[in-house]
């Protein structure tokens, strides 16, 4: 049991890769197939790629308000990984390369962020629920789509993100000790990076890491190295393991860096200095990954070097397909609040419509 | 048939539609081995077991956040407040998440749900415990409000309610819960969401209530017509979205309205509902249209409640200085 092992009271870390990219220790080294390697590996890159991208469309004035992912690629890809297709993924809104890896189009999520409800809509069979704003509020309904998996019999688990600020929320605790109590199927991935906007992590809370209010929940906490991509994996499949064999929540909090600014408003060269942001850069998860794929050789420079060029031109293509999109139909606004539109909905759609063309529109 | 009060027939009713449709799980603070504080689930625990029937942590948002996450992966959640004054930590659920996740995600993920929760003042209770707080409901898109004021609506609107593809927060007059019995038949009965009832026709004023005060407004309106006054009496039973139509026609009948309810005044329904009448019928008009409701108040403790809570007498007074306009 890695929970065991790595109690977060001890302060101990668990790590499989360290920053340089070699093996820690070979025994903690978790079983992964090449393909998937590299498809994480992919997913990862094409993530950085795609929110590189993202943040120059948005200084070009074509993107709206955007919440970059860049450092965290492996914290959120990697518990992605350890899921099977049934499982159920919660975001919080900073998952983008995560959500990528369970199946959601890159196409949908520029979508979003360009401002289209559309870009929610997943297929059905992907089983992601959609992008969760208000802070926390997501653990709670992950903590619901657990307890159903388990009312119905059905061996899957939800998967949820929450961020370090969002652990001083109330709705983390009451998810977290809803599905705890009820021993429901769920694993909890806290990708700590760190910073809430510009309130640092020890502004959040006393505790000293935040994988230690598992123990008052009665359930296993770990504090991983969320910049390994091994370790998260290896974490989550041991979690995803437990609440299927009926042990309930494992909360499992991801050491990252936000590398980038908390949205595309923010200007974290206030309150952040450059020495931290070199600490962390050293830290990447994706040279690390890189190097471990090489040394393993199923990756090389110019295959690295051509899938860049591959994601940028993806990312281009697809975020031009998403600016073609145009505007939101007016039907549309209206259609999704309820079942079926009550009649005074109705009739305030129709009056809009007749004002319409009444001016010619 | 049966004899049976709103809590008696919301018992039965939660009883017949979860022996019907295995996917409905009742949760709430106290709401499985007890039953409930007032007992609306009594029984369900033993009858279905603690995983259809539960107490859930005295958390509101997880009872709400909880139920949002159970519909979408296939259940169908009815879950209790046990106090309209203690749904807050759970609206932040309500209104950001049970309300949108349809429109969110554009109609893949909906959250069928019934929030049930007791509402209303006059049973002489601690703070926090007689609020009437529809009007916080009413004004969220993507939210569906009931009130019944008899056990057959109880019974009619609540299995509607379960039935009903979005989310509905079922409001129940508490002060009615033992109040009165109803003769019920035993097989399953539906009430129309969004559908008013006319308890008595009259042709000079229109009194529009809902809830406990629907009993109130029974009682004023007695004797009226010995005076020469016939009132119309609406039963509104669902507030959002609320029967237009009914009082409109009644008020181009009558000429007059007076909305009686026990929220307070400032932003409540009677506002929107006079509102509507300014719309849809202003050139009937004889009177004003009026309100009734609750001062824009904290609602006082017991020894203080008896100002607050709206009269039979006070209903009457209102609907003749109408009716002298």
């Amino acid at each position: 049991m890695l929970t065991k092992k790595f109690d977060p009271l001890k302060k101990k870390i668990f790590q499989v890769l360290d920053h340089e990219g070699n093996i820690v220790d070979e025994k903690l080294v978790p079983k992964i197939d090449d393909e998937t390697l590299l498809k994480m590996y992919k997913t990862m890159l094409l993530g950085r790629v795609a929110d590189t991208k993202a943040l120059q469309y948005q200084r070009q004035g074509r993107m709206l308000t955007y919440a970059p992912i860049k450092g965290q690629e492996a914290a959120q890809v990697a518990p992605v990984a350890a899921l099977e297709k049934k499982d159920w993924m919660v975001p919080a809104f900073r998952e983008m390369a995560g959500m990528m890896y369970k199946g959601a189009s890159l196409e949908k999520l520029y979508l979003y962020w360009y401002g289209n409800e559309e870009g929610n809509h997943f297929d059905e069979e992907l089983r992601i629920l959609p992008i969760s704003v208000p802070i926390a509020s997501q653990v709670n309904h992950a903590a619901g789509v657990a307890y159903a998996a388990k009312y119905k019999g059905d061996k899957e688990v939800a998967l949820v993100f929450v961020g370090d600020g969002g652990t001083s929320h109330g709705e983390f605790h009451e998810g977290l000790n809803f599905a705890a109590v009820t021993e429901s199927p769920l694993v909890v991935v806290i990708q700590n990076n760190q910073w809430a906007i510009s309130t640092p992590r020890e502004a959040q809370t006393k505790a000293q890491n935040l994988a230690s209010k598992a123990i008052g929940y009665g359930i296993p906490g770990i504090l991983v190295d969320g910049n390994d991509p091994l370790a998260m994996y290896a974490a989550v499949k041991e979690a995803r393991q437990n609440a299927l064999d009926g042990q309930g929540p494992t909360l499992i909090e991801a050491l990252t860096y936000r590398l980038g600014p908390h949205t595309t408003s923010d200007d974290p060269t206030i309150y952040r200095d450059d020495k931290e942001l070199k600490h962390w850069e050293a830290r990447d998860p994706i040279i690390r990954f890189k190097k471990y794929l090489i040394d393993k050789k199923l990756l090389t420079e110019e295959e690295d070097e051509k899938l860049q060029k591959e994601y940028n031109d993806y990312s281009n293509k697809t975020f031009k397909k998403v600016e073609k999109s145009g505007l939101v139909p007016l039907d549309d606004v209206f259609n999704y609040t309820y079942e079926t539109l009550p009649k005074d909905l109705q009739k305030q759609l129709s009056d809009y419509k007749t004002y319409l063309e009444s001016e010619g529109k | 048939m049966a004899v049976e009060t709103i809590l008696s027939a919301i018992n039965k009713t939660l009883f017949e539609q979860m022996e019907k449709d295995d996917s409905i799980v009742v949760f709430g603070e106290d709401v499985g081995f007890e039953g409930g504080v007032f007992r609306a689930t009594k029984g369900l625990q033993q009858k279905f077991g603690k995983k259809r029937s539960f107490d859930s942590p005295l958390a509101e948002s997880a009872i709400i956040g909880g139920a949002i996450g159970m519909a979408v992966n296939g259940l169908k959640p009815v879950v209790e407040i046990q106090f309209s004054g203690f749904m807050f930590p759970g609206y932040n659920q309500i209104v950001t998440h049970a309300a949108r996740y349809r429109n969110r995600t554009r109609g893949l993920h909906t959250v069928p749900m019934v929030i049930r929760m007791p509402y209303g003042g006059g049973i002489r209770a601690l703070e926090h415990h007689s609020e009437s707080l529809e009007t916080l409901f009413a004004s969220i898109p993507g939210l569906k409000v009931v009130i019944p004021s008899t056990p057959y609506d109880a019974k009619g609107l609540l299995t509607s309610a379960i039935q009903d593809p979005d989310p509905v927060i079922f409001m129940e007059p508490k002060r009615l819960y033992r109040a009165f019995k109803q003769e019920l038949p035993d097989k399953e009965i539906k009430v129309q969401i969004g559908k008013a009832k006319t308890l008595k026709k009259g042709d000079d004023i229109t009194v529009v209530a809902w809830g406990s005060l629907v009993r109130e407004a029974e009682k004023a309106i007695k004797g009226l017509e010995d005076e020469g006054i016939n009132v119309e009496l609406i039963d509104l039973r669902t507030i959002q979205p609320y029967d237009k139509e009914a009082i409109a026609e009644s008020v181009k009948k009558t000429g007059r309205l007076l909305v009686v309810h026990e929220a307070v005044k400032s932003f409540g329904p009677g506002a929107e509902i006079i509102s509507m009448i300014n719309e849809e019928a202003f050139l009937y008009l004889e009177a004003p249209p009026t309100r009734l409701t609750g001062f824009v108040i904290t609602i006082p403790l017991p020894k203080g409640e008896h100002h607050f809570i709206i009269t039979p007498e006070q209903i009457r007074s209102k609907i003749k200085e109408l009716m002298a306009f």
